[in-house]
């Protein structure tokens, strides 16, 4: 069980690794898009806005080695804005393209009835499809969150999980061995360590 | 719709070099133990995040200590925030490095409020807490810094909304006089600035059994409830306070254990 994180100057990837060694996995973290070819499990973590993300993938040359590796059935996983980076595009800071593997938009959540934007803190991921991110963990976990927009799917096919915030988002995607989730599963305590254990067992 | 969002409970520590400290009214500290270990009692417990005060870095106008950060973080799989001495978009970019995951500014905004908005345009707003300690001048409350030692002459309202407006992910209002007394938080002050802002509000100050932090929620409309006395003085623990918060009603998150 190796895993390779990939840094692209958008995160702090001191909790990700911390909670991959937790787990007694190998972790190596990469600024060169050519060891991508070579892994075993890749993880995009990610804070920040998309425009400046999605600037950097471009500029370090990760847009193709990504879309490669998933397109080979890589395990890859997308956290937080990692998830949203798969999409089509997101309108944060201006209309982006993304990475374009899971058919949809990133957009901002609209308040229904006095929701604090940005959502953060403890919300429970409600299991739509089985899935082996969630071997062992019981339907309506509580998992950390922390962001203000979401990816507003086109396609369901691709949700196996759901959290009821404005509107019941996506908040955990698959699709084939690519998955992804909204929340943060280095900072969920042991829930998120058991999302991290059923990621790299895959 | 059913939001499924639940009430944080967040424990304080606010540190002097190496060990937790707590006063009253931001002075006569005291020593109440040590960092890591207590960092490590609330992972094991579950707390739902923690924040970590430096008090000394802002009065003294000293850096942040990237380091000892670097070793608390270490310790913790769960959301935590810090704060102190923070001046600089360098410093935030460094406590992130350190393994923050949120950053509580407060004598640095309010001295260079440009702060607020670089740091959500570079690092995202939900990394930026605006951290504002309230004290009343007269009938008025106005906004302190370095420490609750300054009186900035703002209004927490005022104040909140231009934080808001600038980019900022959350506010901490703290009210100064009610710190360390365990005696109910300022329910007025809560009213006030949650009312005015739409971001996320922790209230912070005054906490002395769960009541009053449900009190803070439900009648001052905070999003969240610090409290630091209530936890190094007397028996009372976060889980049992998010208990206590369900059994009234008020969604909180439930102890995790892996199915078999």
């Amino acid at each position: 069980m190796d895993a390779l994180i990939i840094d692209y100057g958008m995160s702090n990837l001191g909790s990700i690794r911390q909670a991959v060694e937790e787990i007694g996995a190998a972790v190596q973290v990469t600024t060169n898009p050519a060891d991508l070819a070579s892994a075993t499990h890749i993880i995009l973590p990610g804070v920040g806005a998309f425009g400046d993300a999605m600037t950097n993938l471009i500029n370090g040359g990760w847009v193709e080695p990504i879309r490669a590796t998933i397109k080979n059935d890589i395990p890859f996983l997308g956290i937080c804005l990692g998830l949203q980076l798969l999409a089509d595009d997101g309108e944060e800071g201006g209309q982006h393209q993304g990475l374009g593997i899971m058919p949809g938009t990133v957009v901002k959540f609209s308040p229904q009835s006095g929701e604090r934007i940005p959502h953060i803190g403890w919300n429970e991921v409600q299991i739509i499809k089985p899935s082996p991110l969630f071997e062992r963990v019981p339907d309506r976990t509580e998992f950390y969150f922390v962001h203000s927009y979401y990816f507003q799917e086109q396609d369901n096919r691709w949700v196996i999980g759901r959290t009821p915030y404005c509107t019941d988002f996506a908040s955990v995607l698959q699709k084939g061995n690519t998955f992804a989730t909204q929340f943060h599963p280095e900072k969920s305590q042991g829930a998120g360590l058991q999302v991290l254990k059923n990621f790299l067992n895959v | 719709m059913y939001n499924g969002l639940k009430t944080r409970v967040i424990p304080t520590l606010l540190w002097k070099d190496v060990g937790v400290v707590k006063g009253k009214g931001f002075d006569s500290w005291r020593r109440v133990g040590s960092v890591i270990p207590a960092v490590r009692v609330y992972n094991t417990r579950q707390v739902d995040e923690l924040i970590l005060v430096d008090i000394e870095a802002s009065k003294n106008g000293d850096q942040p200590d990237f380091e000892t950060i670097k070793d608390f973080s270490n310790e913790c799989f769960f959301p935590f925030t810090v704060g102190g001495g923070i001046q600089s978009t360098e410093h935030i970019k460094k406590m992130l490095r350190a393994g923050a995951d949120k950053v509580s500014i407060n004598t640095g905004a309010v001295s260079n409020p440009q702060l607020i908005s670089d740091g959500a345009r570079l690092f995202g707003a939900q990394c930026i807490v605006v951290s504002i300690d309230v004290k009343k001048v007269g009938n008025d409350y106005h906004v302190f810094t370095h420490s609750g030692t300054k009186d900035s002459g703002r209004t927490p309202e005022a104040w909140a909304v231009q934080a808001e407006s600038r980019g900022a992910g959350e506010i901490l209002l703290t009210s100064i006089p009610h710190d360390g007394e365990m005696n109910g938080y300022d329910i007025d002050l809560i009213k006030k600035v949650s009312a005015a802002v739409t971001i996320p509000v922790i209230a912070s100050g005054g906490a002395g059994n769960y009541e009053d932090m449900y009190q803070a929620i439900s009648e001052g409309g905070a999003t969240a409830v610090a409290a630091a006395s209530i936890f190094h003085f007397t028996e009372q623990t976060p889980l049992e306070a998010k208990e206590y918060l369900a059994a009234k009603g008020i969604p909180t998150r439930k102890r995790f254990t892996l199915a078999t």
